[in-house]
């Protein structure tokens, strides 16, 4: 009986993503050994952009199988906001925002890299169970949409975020060797926030995935940049009275330098 | 030099912020304006968020606007007991002002209500400096040495009660008009973002008749002080005060201001009001031009969830 209900909440499980993956690779043939060249990204003043590795092996208890070849996606997404999209439209001879639709949580940052193109590679089904293409990075709406078709508003946000460089397809950025190695260049912009960013790797075959893997990287200011961004939040009358007192006294500076300077 | 702010978490080159400041406290020495109407649309140029650039720019403001106050009261040109009166109504009106701006972000087209406000206010007072010192200034070509214009004695602001004698103005007005302009001029730069000297200078000139000469500094001085207000209520309130971006602004600013400044003394003030005029139009018909042109793309991102 007990044995019987056990099975039951057992087939229930696979509704929520976890349970999803935890039956997909409850015993995969192929699993992913990977680790990151960093798990930790530190901004400086003098930060422009950091290079992270991702590498890996596969892990096999059997030989490499003939069949449907073998591809790895890897992912690198960034902590998500709420972003309000806003659309124009001409009234009266003048541009007036007229639509917006709000998205609770938008990652600020995506990347896919894939070993071939996206979709020769990956499933459609699997693609929205393991959310991996940039267009399912959105999470939700906020609220009921104000618009009758918000499809034009997601992609305006995907092309936006594209143009900037924050959300990105990089097909053929993974290099596999011998169906066994690979490895992934991620370029982090220099624009980068602060927060936990998700690395997730996709292991193939026949557009089914195999196994995951993921691992976080943390990004911080640190130095004069988390002093300040720290003070800014936590003690703000004080952070702004010493922007103040700087502004009085560099304008107090300058004049006095100047006069010195006229006089001679 | 690429250097990456620490709250408007972006990475900008630092010598093209010392660049826009060193440009914007030109203005402000030469103009007795803060420069936040230009500093603000060039820091959203530059791809600066705009909450960030509206209260960083009111921080480099105080910066330029104190060292352009220092050269004029050098120079005796400030009307202190006029600066504070003034002040008093402004920090009234900036209070109504971030009230007013809150209650239209709340109905949403705050954009365009901003937008729409500079470039009917700009436009205005522009074409009627313009206009005035022209005239002003065809007036001395003429009839060489300018005799000092004969300002109206007893216009309607000199019959209302509780005069004030303001000796640096050679005023002797009640202290209600020049308080009301205060907090016209503080509501209206509360909600443009902006510590409202383009609207204060010609208010200074045409409203109360104070001489060009003393507005200038005057104006500084309230501004330097509204725009310090301004800058605590957005580190207190909102934390977007970037000081990294605002260092950079300030060291181009106050050296700005003070080469402003004493430019300021070798042109005349008819000049001084049609160069002041024309910068004004040329700010006005570019945001006229954004509402009219076609975008480059119709939709745009704002962070978090509005309304």
């Amino acid at each position: 009986m007990l044995r019987a209900l056990a099975f039951l909440v057992a087939s229930a499980l696979p509704l929520s993503a976890q349970g999803i993956a935890d039956s997909v690779l409850a015993r995969p043939p192929e699993t992913i050994v990977a680790d990151l060249s960093r798990d930790d990204v530190e901004i400086t003043t003098s930060f422009d952009g950091s290079d992270i590795i991702i590498y890996g092996a596969i892990k096999r208890e059997t030989p490499i199988p003939d069949a449907p070849s073998l591809d790895v996606i890897v992912t690198v997404e960034g902590p998500a906001l709420p972003v309000t999209i806003r659309h124009k439209e001409r009234r009266f001879g003048i541009w007036v925002n007229t639509g917006k639709v709000a998205v609770a949580s938008a990652p600020n940052f995506y990347v896919v890299a894939t070993t071939r193109p996206l979709e020769k590679i990956l499933d459609p089904a699997e693609d929205s169970r393991f959310r991996i293409s940039v267009p399912l990075a959105m999470r939700a709406f906020a609220g009921a949409a104000q618009v009758d078709d918000v499809v034009p508003y997601t992609e305006a946000l995907i092309r936006l975020r594209e143009e900037h460089d924050l959300y990105r397809l990089d097909e053929g950025a993974v290099r596999l060797a011998e169906q066994t190695l690979f490895r992934a260049d991620v370029r982090l912009p220099a624009n980068l926030m602060e927060g936990l960013y998700a690395t997730r790797i996709f292991l193939l075959r026949d557009g089914k995935v195999q196994d995951t893997f993921r691992a976080p990287i943390e990004v911080r200011k640190v130095g004069l940049e988390r002093w300040l961004y720290r003070l800014a939040l936590d003690k703000p009358f004080l952070y702004g009275l010493m922007s103040l007192f700087l502004a009085v006294f560099a304008g107090w500076s300058a004049s006095a330098a100047f006069r010195r300077f006229q006089n001679r | 030099m690429q250097i990456y702010l620490p709250i408007a978490e972006v990475v900008v080159n630092a010598f093209t912020l010392v660049g826009l400041g060193g440009i914007v406290g030109l203005m402000s020495g030469l103009f007795g304006v803060g420069g936040g109407f230009l500093i603000t649309p060039l820091l959203f140029f530059i791809g600066i968020p705009p909450a960030i650039a509206v209260a960083t720019g009111a921080n480099q403001v105080v910066a330029s606007s104190f060292s352009g106050v220092l050269a004029h009261v050098k120079r005796k040109s400030v009307d202190f007991r006029m600066g504070w009166v003034l002040l008093a109504g402004g920090l009234v009106g900036s209070s109504v002002g971030v009230v007013f701006f809150n209650i239209l972000s709340r109905l949403g087209q705050i954009d365009l209500v901003v937008q729409l406000c500079y470039v009917i206010f700009l436009g205005l007072i522009g074409a009627m400096m313009l206009q005035e010192s022209l005239r002003a200034l065809r007036r001395a070509r003429r009839s060489g040495p300018v005799k000092p214009m004969r300002r109206n004695q007893h216009g309607w602001v000199h019959r209302w009660p509780m005069k004030v004698k303001f000796r640096a103005s050679g005023l002797y007005i009640s202290a209600i008009p020049v308080l009301l302009v205060g907090a016209a001029v503080g509501v209206l730069g509360a909600l443009m973002g902006v510590g409202g000297g383009f609207i204060m200078v010609p208010a200074m000139i045409y409203l109360l008749g104070m001489p060009t000469k003393v507005v200038i500094g005057t104006s500084l001085f309230q501004i330097t002080f509204l725009s310090a207000y301004t800058t605590l209520m957005h580190a207190v309130y909102s934390n977007t005060v970037d000081i990294m971006l605002a260092v950079l602004l300030i060291v181009g600013g106050v050296v700005g201001a003070q080469f402003g400044t004493t430019l300021g003394t070798r042109l005349r003030a008819e000049q001084l009001r049609i160069l002041l005029a024309l910068l004004v139009l040329l700010v006005c018909g570019k945001l006229a031009l954004d509402l009219v042109l076609t975008p480059d793309d119709y939709y745009s991102l704002t962070p978090g969830v509005i309304g």
